[in-house]
């Protein structure tokens, strides 16, 4: 019998060690049928790319708190398209200014969720971005 | 089936498009077309083509599986370690010193790490990889994460596939780790030619051991958290235990370790490597019974899909009378004895 689930990275990159946005996102696509793969606190954009790579996933999301975002996210994409993996799509949430979310959705991230955001936006968002490509 | 020159086994190959409608064999020529290439990669070495390989043996299309024929035949069956084991034991914490100890010695090393899906939802959360962020970025590891679903066999015909696939690709040592809780899971450990059971002085006594069914799976079992208290006293309960218990005459092993402090890990190894010679010794090939298994996880789980599928549309009003309690299990069961009977004859397509 065929079987197919999406599966999601998400990653916690860079020095802060709040993750509890990450778990709870994670814990709600878990719920919603997905099969979520989640590397722990502090990845470098290599070691998130080279994890979604491994497990062959649909989309990364990444959380960040820290203010890096203009720094991790670009680079994140590049190294997908880099290593031959740009099919993967990206996602993330944050807290980061309107108008960066306006540039980081211009480089390639399908989406940014912004403190308040809620689980079910976050479900709906991948039930019709991801599940149904 | 794939051409076999000598020890090469050629992947080109046509294949009849048994689709009915155009549009479907357009589909089917397209995605056969991108698992063509993916088997190029793989035959290349691109970890990339590895991983989406492994996605597409756990999704399990009959089209892809045509396809991947050529490369299951390429493993060479070297010896895989499974380790399973209670929640929290440290399975992961200990697989992590396993890789840093085979890649000292210039191995290259692949683990498939299982975590359970929830019941409810089909989804899942895998975090055995948590631990072993060190091996991240080396590529001479490949880490994969699989949730073990919920239809009953299909993990099992899936974690074999893709231990195939690793030995395939030419990786030197593979891992499986499974959470030590439950029939399938337990079954999935013992897809490997050597099984740790890792247990820890807070997981109770030795009877727990008896009680889970892991006694007989397992060939090494493995106390961790040596450091803390207890841990001498279950060693102990476990060695007396297996001193009269002789699997083809070899002895079950026991070891202290402490996965945190990196601690008896040379010693594991060598249990492990001891324990291979020991089935090299005894003549058991462990290809042949994994084939066996293979092909039977395959008929049974496509079997037991379409008989619920023909039951559910077939007799809907035996259901629901069991459902209303107007009839036992058993009951229904003796009257669905014809329905069963045709099945089977029916079955040869």
């Amino acid at each position: 019998m065929e079987t197919k689930r999406v599966r999601v990275l998400v990653a916690k990159p860079g020095l802060d060690g709040h993750d509890r946005g990450a778990r709870i996102v994670a814990r709600a696509l878990r719920d919603a049928g997905y099969e979520v793969i989640y590397t722990g606190l502090q990845q470098t954009p290599e070691m998130i790319v080279e994890s979604a790579i491994q497990e062959d996933v649909d989309i990364v999301g990444v959380s960040i708190l820290s203010g890096a975002h203009m720094t991790i996210f670009p680079e994140v994409i590049r190294l997908l398209k880099e290593k031959g993996a740009g099919h993967i799509k990206v996602f993330g949430g944050g807290i980061i200014p309107e108008d960066d979310v306006k540039r980081l959705k211009k480089m390639g991230v399908l989406e940014i969720f912004l403190p308040g955001a809620s689980t079910d936006a976050i479900v709906k968002f991948m039930n019709d971005k991801v599940k149904k490509k | 089936m794939p051409r076999v020159d000598g020890n090469e086994v050629s992947c080109a190959r046509e294949k009849g498009a048994r689709n009915n409608t155009s549009r479907a064999r357009r589909i089917g020529q397209m995605s056969s077309k991108k698992t063509k290439s993916l088997i190029k990669g793989f035959e290349r070495k691109n970890r990339a083509s590895l991983a989406q390989i492994l996605t597409l043996a756990e999704k399990n299309s009959r089209e892809d599986q045509r396809e991947l024929a050529c490369l299951f035949a390429k493993a060479r069956g070297i010896k895989k370690t499974g380790i399973t084991g209670p929640p929290g034991a440290g399975k992961s914490t200990l697989i992590n010193r396993l890789i840093s100890l085979y890649r000292q010695k210039q191995k290259t090393v692949a683990c498939v790490l299982v975590d359970p899906s929830s019941p409810i939802s089909g989804g899942a959360v895998l975090g055995d990889r948590i631990r072993m962020q060190e091996h991240f970025l080396d590529q001479g590891v490949f880490l994969r994460s699989v949730a073990s679903q919920c239809e009953p066999g299909g993990l099992c015909r899936a974690a074999i596939e893709m231990a195939l696939l690793l030995d395939a690709f030419g990786m030197d040592e593979i891992i499986i780790e499974t959470v030590g809780v439950g029939q399938s899971e337990i079954e999935v450990a013992g897809i490997a030619e050597t099984v740790l059971v890792v247990l820890t002085p807070e997981a109770g006594d030795a009877v727990q051991v008896l009680k889970a069914g892991l006694l007989e799976v397992g060939d090494i079992f493995v106390v961790n958290k040596a450091d803390r208290p207890g841990a001498q006293a279950l060693y102990y309960e476990l060695a007396s235990m297996f001193e009269d218990y002789y699997s083809a005459g070899e002895r079950k092993k026991v070891l202290m370790v402490s996965a945190m402090e990196n601690k008896g890990i040379d010693e594991l190894a060598n249990a492990i490597d001891e324990h291979r010679e020991h089935l090299d010794r005894t003549g058991q090939d462990g290809r042949r019974d994994l084939r066996r298994r293979h092909l039977l996880e395959l008929v049974v789980s496509e079997f037991r899909d379409e008989l619920e599928r023909k039951l559910l549309k077939e007799h809907p009003e035996l259901i629901e009378q069991v459902c209303s309690a107007a009839l036992s299990p058993h009951q229904a069961m003796e009257k669905l004895e014809k329905f069963l009977k045709s099945l089977l004859k029916s079955k040869h397509r």
